[in-house]
C-alpha cells in the first residue's frame, strides 16, 4: 500500500517539481517549507540554546567548586544576582533549572530528534519531503518562538524559573516561595506549552511521512536504523508530550485560577492558603509520565545515528538487525510504564515501587542486546575513524557506563539512599546527556555534506574536539558517582554550610576543571561548524562510501531531493563487505558496499533483507 | 585561586590553538599528495593514530576508574547506623560489584576491538549479519542476572518499606518547614495527636489540634533524639512545599509532602558515641580538621573571620528536595543515645500541654 500512495505522490511532485518558480529569500531561508533548510534552521537553534545551556552549567560549577570566592564574571553575566561577585542562591537554582531545561528539550530533543528526523527521513526513506511541508514548517517556528520565550524569561527581574527542570509544585505553584515561581514560571510554562505543540506537529509528521512516503521497494524491515529510532521516538512523543501539556496546564490553573489539582494543606508567608485536596504527587506522576519517556526521546535518536555511522565505518553490516529493530520496539515501550522510579520516595505506595523497580531493571535487556551488538559490530572490521565513528564509539562507551549505575538507581531499595544525590546527576549526564550529545556529535560530523551540500568539516579538528571531549566528559562525570554516593545532595547553592561535605570539596574542583576544559573544545568544534559552512572543501558524492539513500542526491540542494525519478530499493542498507557467491571479490567487483537502490546482482547470494 | 584557574584556561587555550595551527599545517601538507576531494575523510594515518588513541583512552579509563576507588572510596559513607542498613550496603556492594565487571569486561571489549581492528587499505572486514545463538546468549544472562538482583531488591525494599510494628516503637513526626525541621514525639501514648497547618498560631508551630487529647502530652522538639535498638517510626508532614529526609548514615530516606503525611522506618543500631569512636570516622574528623584549619587560615586573612567549630561528628538529617534559597542549609541534628540517656533528654523537653499553658499565661 505504501509503495502504491508512494508512486502517485512522486508522480505528482514531478509534475511540480520541473516548473517551480525560483524561490524569494524569504520563502527559501526563513519560511521554507523544504525540510533540509528546516533541519538547518533547527541545528542551528539548537547550537545556540546549548551554547547557552553550557554556558550556565560552568557558571554554577564556578560557584559549586570555590563557593567562597568572589568571582566578577558573575556580576558581569548575571547582574544584580552576582552584585561583588557572589552568586545569589536564588539565581543558582535558576541556572541548574534552566539549564536543565534547555539541555533536555531544546538542544538533545529539538536539536537532536528536529535536525536529523527532518534531514533524514525523506532522504533515506526515499521521499521528496516530509507529508506536510507546511506542518513542518510551522512546527520549526513554534520551536524558535517557545525558544525565544525560554530565553526572554532569563531578564525577567524576579528571575527565570528556578523550581527545577522537573518544576515540582507547590515550589513553582508559589511565588512566595521562590520568587522565580512569579512571572519566570509563568514564562517557563508558557514556552513548555508552546514546545510540545511544536514537537507534537514534527512527531506526527515524522510518523505519517515513515508509514506513507516510503519509495518502492522500502519496506519496514529495509529502514536504516536511524529511520526507525525517529519513527519510533516520534511515537513515544505522541504518547507522553501530551501529557505533559495537561500537568503545565493544571499547574497554570492552580497558579492562576486557585484550583487546587497539587495543592493541600499550605502555610507559607504568614498564612494558611484556601487549597485543599490537592496532591504534588499527582504530578509528578504527569510530569514523569513524559519525563521518563523523554530520557528515550533524547537517546534513541543519538542510538539510531550511531547504529548507522558504526555499520557504515565498520564496512560492515550492523550485527543483529532485527535484534536492534527490537530493542528500540522493546525500549520504547518500556520508557512508558518506568516512570514511578523517580518516585520511589515519593511517599507512593511501596508496592507501586516493587512494579517499578521490575519494569525499570527490564530496560536493562534490551540496553544490553543494543551495547554487545555495537562491540560485536566493530568486530573484524575495518574501521575508519572519521570524527562521526569516533563519537559514535564514544557513544557507546557512556552508553554502557552510564546505564550499568542506572541498576543501582532502578533498584528500588538502593535508590533511598542515592535518590537525588550527584550519584544521579552523574548516572543521567552519562548516559543520557553525553551519549545523546556524542550522537549529535556524530550525526553533525557524518550528515554535514549532505546539509551544507557536500561541503566537510574539517577532520583533524574534529579528533581535537572529540578526544578532548570525551576525556573531559569522563574527568567530569566519573568522580561525580563518588562524592554522591557520599551522601552530597544535588542543587545545593553551596555545600559549605555541612562541615561533613569538606573533605569532598576537591573533587568538586577538578571537576569544575574538567568542565572548563570540555567547554573549551566545544569551541572547537564551533569554528570548525561555522568555518566549514563557509570555507569548508567539497568532497565526493558519497563521502563516506555509505549505502542509505541519501548519498544518491546531488550536493545541490533542490526542492524535492532527486532531480529525476525517485530510486527504488532492492535491498537493505547495511550490504557492506558482502562478497560474491564464490567470495573471489566483494558483489560489485572492487568496491566494498553495495547502496540501497542496486538491484540483485546476478553472482551473488540473497540474504532474507 | 581565581588566578590559578583563570591560569589554567588561558594555559589549555594556548595549547588549543597551538595544537590547532599545527593540525592545520599538517592537513595542508597532506593535501598536496591526497586528492581534495577525499582530504576530510580518515586515511590508513588517521586510522592508525585514533586507533593507539582508543589504546590509551582505555588506559585512561581505567586509571581514573583505579584512581576514584583508591582515593575516593573513603568517601563512601561508614557502615550504616541502622538495622536494615546493613542489608542496603550488601546490596550495594553486590550490585556494584556486578556493574564494575560488567564496565571492565565491555570496555575493554569496545576500545580493544577499535585499536585491532583499525582500517587500513585492502583489509576486508567480515560480513556478519547475525548469530541468533550468540544474541540469544547475551539476552538470557542479563535476564537471569536481573532477576536474581529484581528478587533480591525487591525483598530488601518489602522488608524496609512494609516493616512490622513493633510494640515499644516509638513514633516521631518529622515536620518540615522552609528551612527548619521539627520533631514532634507522640509522647506517653504513642499517638501523635491530630495536626493541620490551619491550627498554626504563635508558639504552636506545628499545627497541633489543641482539641484532640491525645495531643497534649506530644512533645515538639529542634532535635532528634533517638535511643539505640529501638524503632523509630516517622511521619513526615510539611508545611509549605515538598521538603525530603535525608539521614544518609541510616540509609533512610523519604520525601515530605504537603496535604499527606508520608512514613519511613528504622532502627538506629549505633550511637552517636560509638560512631565518634569508629576507625573511618577518627580519620574522616581527622582529615576535615586538617582542611578546615587551612580554610579558616584563609578566612581570617580575608578578615572573615573564623569558621564555625566542628571538633565531633554528629548524625544530621538533611533536606534532599530543592525547597526555596536556603535549600541548601536545613538540617536537623540527630543524637543517637542509649535508653536512658534518651530519657534523661526526653525529661527535659516539654509537652504540647505545658507550652500552650505557657504562652496563654504570657
Amino acid at each position: 500500500m505504501s509503495a502504491h500512495a508512494a508512486n502517485i505522490d512522486h508522480a505528482h511532485d514531478e509534475d511540480h517539481g520541473h516548473h517551480h518558480h525560483e524561490p524569494t529569500f524569504i520563502e527559501k531561508y526563513i519560511f521554507s517549507t523544504d525540510h533540509k533548510m528546516i533541519s538547518k534552521q533547527y541545528l542551528i537553534t539548537g547550537l545556540i540554546m546549548g551554547i547557552i545551556g553550557i554556558a550556565m552549567s560552568l557558571l554554577f560549577r564556578l560557584q559549586l567548586a570555590w563557593p567562597d570566592h568572589n568571582f566578577t564574571v558573575y556580576e558581569v553575566l548575571l547582574g544584580d544576582w552576582g552584585k561583588d561577585g557572589v552568586m545569589d542562591p536564588n539565581i543558582y537554582l535558576a541556572l541548574v533549572t534552566i539549564h536543565g531545561t534547555i539541555m533536555v528539550f531544546f538542544v538533545l530533543t529539538a536539536g537532536l530528534s528536529g535536525t536529523f528526523s527532518n534531514l533524514l527521513i525523506p532522504l533515506q526513506i526515499g521521499a521528496r519531503d516530509m507529508a506536510s511541508g507546511f506542518l513542518n514548517m510551522v512546527s520549526y517556528w513554534l520551536f524558535f518562538v517557545s525558544s525565544v520565550i525560554m530565553v526572554l524569561s532569563l531578564f525577567v527581574e524576579s528571575g527565570p524559573a528556578a523550581a527545577g527542570w522537573t518544576i515540582y509544585p507547590p515550589l513553582s505553584a508559589l511565588p512566595d516561595s521562590i520568587p522565580a515561581s512569579g512571572m519566570g514560571m509563568t514564562l517557563w510554562l508558557v514556552s513548555m506549552a508552546i514546545f510540545i505543540a511544536s514537537s507534537l506537529l514534527g512527531s506526527l509528521n515524522y510518523i505519517v511521512t515513515v508509514i506513507n512516503l516510503r519509495t518502492k521497494g522500502m519496506s519496514m524491515t529495509r529502514l536504516p536504523l536511524t529511520i526507525w529510532a525517529f519513527f519510533v521516538t516520534a511515537i513515544i512523543g505522541v504518547v507522553s508530550f501530551p501529557v505533559l501539556l495537561s500537568a503545565a496546564l493544571m499547574l497554570i490553573m492552580d497558579r492562576s485560577f486557585g484550583t487546587s489539582f497539587f495543592l493541600s494543606d499550605i502555610y507559607i508567608g504568614g498564612e494558611v492558603l484556601h487549597n485543599s485536596g490537592g496532591s504534588p504527587v499527582l504530578f509528578e506522576h504527569l510530569f514523569w509520565f513524559l519525563g521518563h519517556p523523554e530520557v528515550y526521546i533524547v537517546l534513541l535518536p543519538a542510538l539510531g545515528i550511531t547504529s548507522e555511522i558504526i555499520s557504515t565505518n565498520a564496512r560492515k553490516p550492523i550485527f543483529g538487525y532485527r535484534a536492534m529493530v527490537a530493542s528500540i520496539l522493546a525500549i520504547a515501550f518500556l520508557s512508558t510504564i518506568v516512570w514511578g522510579h523517580h518516585m520511589f520516595i515519593s511517599g507512593m505506595n511501596p508496592f507501586l515501587g516493587s512494579v517499578f523497580t521490575f519494569t525499570t531493571l527490564l530496560i536493562a535487556i534490551p540496553s544490553a542486546v543494543k551495547a554487545f551488538n555495537y562491540i560485536t559490530t566493530l568486530w573484524k572490521g575495518n574501521l575508519q575513524f572519521n570524527p562521526a565513528m569516533l563519537f559514535s564509539i564514544g557513544l557507546v562507551s557512556t552508553f554502557i557506563s552510564g546505564g550499568l549505575t542506572g541498576i543501582i538507581l532502578g533498584d528500588s531499595t538502593l535508590d533511598i539512599n542515592v535518590h537525588d544525590t550527584y550519584f544521579v546527576v552523574a548516572h543521567f549526564h552519562l548516559v543520557m546527556g553525553i551519549s545523546a550529545l556524542y550522537g549529535l556529535f556524530a550525526g553533525v560530523y557524518h550528515w554535514f555534506p549532505k546539509m551544507f551540500e557536500g561541503k566537510m568539516m574539517n577532520k583533524n579538528l574534529g579528533y581535537v574536539h572529540f578526544w578532548v571531549t570525551v576525556i573531559g566528559a569522563y574527568g567530569i562525570f566519573f568522580p561525580m558517582h563518588f562524592i554522591g554516593m557520599a551522601g552530597l545532595p544535588r542543587r545545593y547553592y553551596t555545600n559549605t554550610a555541612f562541615p561533613y561535605f569538606d573533605d569532598l570539596a576537591d573533587v568538586n574542583v577538578a571537576i569544575t576543571i574538567f568542565a572548563f576544559i570540555t567547554a573549551s573544545a566545544q569551541l572547537v568544534f564551533l569554528y570548525n561548524f561555522v568555518s566549514s559552512i563557509f570555507y569548508g572543501k567539497v568532497g565526493e558524492k558519497n563521502p563516506w562510501k555509505s549505502n542509505t539513500l541519501e548519498w544518491t542526491t546531488e550536493h545541490k540542494h533542490i526542492h524535492g531531493n532527486w532531480a529525476g525519478a525517485i530510486p527504488h530499493v532492492h535491498r537493505w542498507p547495511y550490504d557492506y563487505s558482502k562478497l560474491n557467491k564464490d567470495e573471489s571479490d566483494y558483489v560489485i567487483p572492487g568496491q566494498d558496499f553495495v547502496p540501497q537502490h542496486i538491484p540483485l546482482q546476478e553472482n551473488e547470494e540473497e540474504m532474507h533483507h | 585561586m581565581t588566578g590559578l584557574l583563570a591560569l589554567i584556561v588561558v594555559i589549555l587555550f594556548v595549547v588549543t590553538l597551538w595544537q590547532m595551527s599545527k593540525i592545520f599545517k599538517l592537513s595542508q601538507l597532506k593535501n598536496k599528495n591526497v586528492n581534495s576531494e577525499t582530504a576530510q575523510v580518515a586515511n590508513d594515518k588517521d586510522n592508525r593514530v585514533n586507533g593507539k588513541l582508543f589504546v590509551m583512552f582505555m588506559v585512561f579509563l581505567y586509571g581514573i576508574t583505579i584512581y576514584c576507588f583508591w582515593n575516593y572510596s573513603k568517601f563512601y559513607l561508614p557502615e550504616a547506623s541502622s538495622e536494615h542498613g546493613t542489608d542496603y550496603d550488601y546490596l550495594m556492594f553486590i550490585s556494584l560489584a556486578l556493574i564494575m565487571f560488567v564496565q571492565v569486561i565491555t570496555q575493554a571489549l569496545l576500545h580493544y576491538f577499535a585499536y585491532k581492528y583499525q582500517g587500513k587499505k585492502g583489509n576486508r572486514a567480515l560480513f556478519y549479519a547475525d548469530n541468533d545463538k550468540l544474541e540469544f546468549i547475551w539476552t538470557i544472562i542479563p535476564v537471569i542476572v536481573l532477576a536474581g538482583l529484581i528478587i533480591y531488591g525487591l525483598f530488601t525494599w518489602s522488608d524496609i518499606m512494609n516493616f512490622e510494628e513493633e510494640e515499644d516503637a516509638i513514633v516521631v513526626e518529622l515536620y518540615a518547614k522552609r528551612f527548619v525541621w521539627e520533631a514532634r514525639y507522640a509522647g506517653e501514648d504513642r499517638t501523635l495527636g491530630n495536626a493541620n497547618v490551619r491550627f498554626i498560631e504563635g508558639a504552636n508551630t506545628v499545627g497541633i489540634d489543641a482539641s484532640d487529647s491525645d495531643a497534649m502530652d506530644d512533645v515538639v522538639t529542634t532535635e532528634l533524639h533517638l535511643p539505640v535498638g529501638r524503632q523509630v517510626i516517622f511521619k513526615l508532614r510539611s508545611q509549605d512545599v515538598l521538603h525530603s529526609a535525608y539521614m544518609p548514615h541510616f540509609r533512610a530516606q523519604m520525601n515530605v509532602v504537603p496535604g499527606m503525611i508520608t512514613q519511613f522506618s528504622f532502627t538506629p543500631s549505633v550511637t552517636t558515641e560509638e560512631i565518634r569512636e569508629t576507625e573511618y570516622m577518627q580519620d574522616k574528623m581527622y582529615n576535615i580538621k586538617e582542611i578546615r584549619k587551612e580554610k579558616n587560615k584563609q578566612s581570617i586573612a580575608a578578615g572573615d573571620g573564623p569558621l564555625d567549630a566542628y571538633d565531633e561528628f554528629d548524625y544530621y538529617l538533611l533536606c534532599n528536595k530543592i525547597c526555596g534559597a536556603s535549600h541548601y542549609n536545613m538540617q536537623m541534628k540527630i543524637v543517637v543515645e542509649t535508653q536512658e540517656e534518651y530519657d534523661a533528654w526526653m525529661a527535659e523537653q516539654k509537652t504540647f500541654a505545658q507550652t500552650i499553658a505557657e504562652a496563654t499565661q504570657e
